[in-house]
């Protein structure tokens, strides 16, 4: 799937200015990362891209395989093979993951997916991502830990198929071995799915040494300001962000 | 057979047509001098009815029970068959199934029979099991207990009766379904429940009526005594069309050891008002009332729990779940009232509630009264709306709107879904489809 955004401005209800003039071209089997300080609009582009009604689009636009999704909802865009994994996944009462994921696969299907097909197939992705069998009975992602709570949007993934797929500081809350699992899981998915693009939001570079990468952006202020490699995310990883940025993020934090 | 108004007349008509001994007579004329004397109830939601226009008591066959459906007449079979009714007796071991005023159709599989269990209407146990009848009747919930019990008490028609015998057990539940069919029509189904020592009932019971433009009453008195050692759950899901008053008194006796639940589901209906009660009498018995309400436009749910402790080392829960949508009103009322005997008592109550919309109303009114040291009563209460944040992530994984908010609302019902039968789970989640 390819990905245009052109010149995108965005606000949040509050009137809050978040990505500025922001454009960014992910071509078709590409994977690109976004590195930026706290609070420069990452999870916000992420938002945005999935159609979330917190924001408002204010000029720009964002293209679909040559297609405008502006006018689309949340879910028209989901369906069309948009996926996101959440930096921090909500959890819900009472709705049981296994009916959750049944009615997340139908929902993008003409025909029903069996009990039979279904349980092998969400079987078999537990077992990949190294996941109990147990939870998928409980409420979603309820009473998971943080590190279930990522991989079970990765097991969404691997149910889901989707042909563009955004991870949201998948990295935030996973311990090693876990993000070897996860990640690699994303990797094997896109050797099996090469027309699949990717946009990695990350503050490590560990996280993409797992993955095709392609491109790495440096984002800051609503916008992107330095395109480069693995290289680009190293130099981040062992000098920061901007010295200044550093300050305000510290800020942010309090 | 249609008769039209309050008097004593009327009343003395109603068992006349029974041909009832004369201490049920006696009862129906005692109980119509307590409604006489009685005011409306002084809280909740403004009942508005006319007493004289209502009618008390109508049948279109004064033929007897039918055990078979193939002798019911055609039309109403025709009727109940579409509603799913005929179906779903395929699940229980047992149905009756009320029409207007009286019980048309009572069938068990003969298994229970051997069995000695008693499943009937309770005008036919009036007259083949007296003594048992009246050792129960009108002790549990008394005829001046409030307006509607009393007028449950004179023109009461219809509703089942049950003995489980010391020792039994049933593999399934026993069904009771109750439909009025005529408009300002009123069903006063008096239902008698005895779980002898050391036995176990789950009985359901499933309400329907078709929408008039005339108010219609629904008046039901039910009195449940659970035995030593013996449990007994009693399942309603009550769809009532959008006019009706719904006005219940439900209580049960629990003795020693015994085990009272509640699951009670309230869905349809113009205004409910039911608070079903268990009576911990006995030590060590426990009570629990899982209960929802489920308010939409123009409808008012005022309904709850009360737990009574009598008896010492009893427990208590209540879980309310309330939904209020498109200008609905649903409020939890309830009362726990641990009494100065009742020592090392518990008792919790957990009210939630789901407002949908700005025009809708939810309240929670609860009494909680612990009179000795060594009990305690804990409450927890939480409103919520359907956050945007949960409906964002269910969409971003393909789920419309619609469908997102049906899977939040379900899961907020969860804890009363999971009690019941598959099939009334499944029926569950159609009438809430249809109602909000």
């Amino acid at each position: 799937m390819k990905i245009e955004i052109k010149n995108l401005t965005v606000k949040t209800k509050d009137e809050k200015e978040i990505l500025k003039n922001f454009s960014l071209t992910i071509s078709e089997g590409e994977v690109h990362a976004i590195m930026g300080p706290n609070g420069t609009g990452k999870s916000t582009l992420a938002k945005v891209l999935l159609g979330d009604s917190a924001y408002e689009v204010i000029s720009g636009d964002i293209l679909v395989d040559g297609t405008s999704i502006l006018d689309k909802t949340t879910d028209e865009r989901a369906r069309m093979g948009i996926f996101l994994a959440f930096q921090s996944p909500i959890s819900i009462e009472g709705v049981s993951n296994t009916e959750f994921l049944k009615t997340a696969m139908n929902v993008r299907r003409e025909e029903k997916i069996g009990l039979y097909p279904f349980l092998q197939t969400m079987n078999q992705a537990l077992k990949d991502l190294n996941m109990d069998e147990a939870m998928m009975h409980r409420s979603l992602n309820q009473d998971f830990s943080g590190g279930e709570r990522k991989k079970n949007e990765i097991l969404q993934l691997k149910l889901l198929e989707p042909s563009f797929i955004i991870l949201d500081e998948l990295d935030s809350g996973l311990d090693v071995d876990s993000l070897r699992v996860c990640a690699t899981n994303i990797a094997n998915y896109l050797k099996d799915h090469p027309k699949t693009s990717v946009l990695v939001i990350t503050h490590y570079p560990r996280i993409l040494s797992y993955l095709p990468l392609n491109y790495v952006h440096r984002m800051n202020e609503g916008a992107i300001v330095e395109t480069g490699d693995m290289e680009l995310a190293k130099k981040i990883e062992k000098e920061g962000y901007l010295r200044d940025n550093v300050l305000r993020e510290d800020v942010n934090h309090e | 057979m249609e008769l039209k108004g309050l008097t004593e007349d009327v009343i003395t008509q109603i068992s006349e047509l029974k041909n009832e001994d004369a201490w049920v007579k006696d009862y129906r004329l005692k109980s119509y001098k307590a409604f006489s004397s009685m005011e409306m109830p002084s809280f909740g939601p403004k009942v508005e009815l006319d007493f004289s226009k209502i009618i008390y008591y109508k049948t279109s066959e004064e033929e007897r029970i039918k055990s078979s459906w193939d002798r019911v007449n055609k039309r109403v079979k025709d009727e109940l068959d579409t509603l799913g009714v005929l179906e779903s007796e395929n699940h229980m071991d047992g149905m009756g199934v009320q029409y207007e005023s009286e019980v048309i159709y009572h069938h068990m599989i003969e298994e229970l029979k051997k069995k000695d269990i008693i499943f009937t209407s309770i005008e036919d146990a009036m007259k083949k099991y007296p003594d048992l009848v009246k050792k129960y009747f009108g002790k549990i919930v008394s005829f001046s207990e409030n307006k509607f019990a009393a007028l449950n008490g004179s023109v009461f028609s219809g509703g089942s009766f049950i003995y489980i015998p010391p020792h039994t057990k049933l593999d399934r539940p026993l069904q009771s379904y109750f439909r009025i069919a005529s408009k300002n029509m009123g069903q006063f189904e008096r239902t008698l429940i005895i779980v002898d020592h050391d036995s176990e009932l789950h009985y359901i019971e499933g309400c329907t009526a078709p929408t008039y433009s005339e108010a219609s009453l629904h008046a039901a008195v039910v009195e449940i005594y659970v035995g030593e050692n013996s449990k007994c759950r009693y399942t309603t899901i009550q769809n009532w069309a959008h006019n009706v008053y719904n006005l219940v008194t439900k209580r049960a006796m629990v003795d020693t050891n015994g085990t009272m639940e509640w699951i009670d589901g309230n869905i349809g209906s113009f205004v409910t008002m039911k608070y079903p009660c268990c009576v911990l009498k006995g030590d060590n018995s426990n009570g629990t009332c899982i209960t929802i309400s489920v308010a939409s436009k123009g409808q008012q749910q005022d309904s709850g729990a009360r737990m009574i402790h009598l008896g010492k080392n009893t427990k208590s829960k209540i879980i309310s779940k309330s939904i209020a949508g498109n200008g609905g009103n649903a409020t939890y009322r309830g009362k726990v009232d641990i009494k100065p005997d009742a020592s090392n008592s518990e008792a919790l109550v957990k009210c939630d509630t789901l407002i949908l919309d700005s025009e809708s109303k939810s309240d929670t009114i609860p009494v909680n009264r612990c009179q000795n040291k060594s009990s305690n009563i804990n409450h927890e209460a939480t409103v919520s709306k359907i956050s945007d944040e949960n409906l964002f992530y269910l969409m971003s994984r393909g789920i419309d709107k619609d469908r997102a908010q049906e899977l939040i609302i379900l899961g907020f019902l969860e804890a009363f879904r999971e009690e019941l039968p598959m099939e009334y789970a499944v029926e569950l989640n159609q009438l809430l489809k249809k109602n909000l």
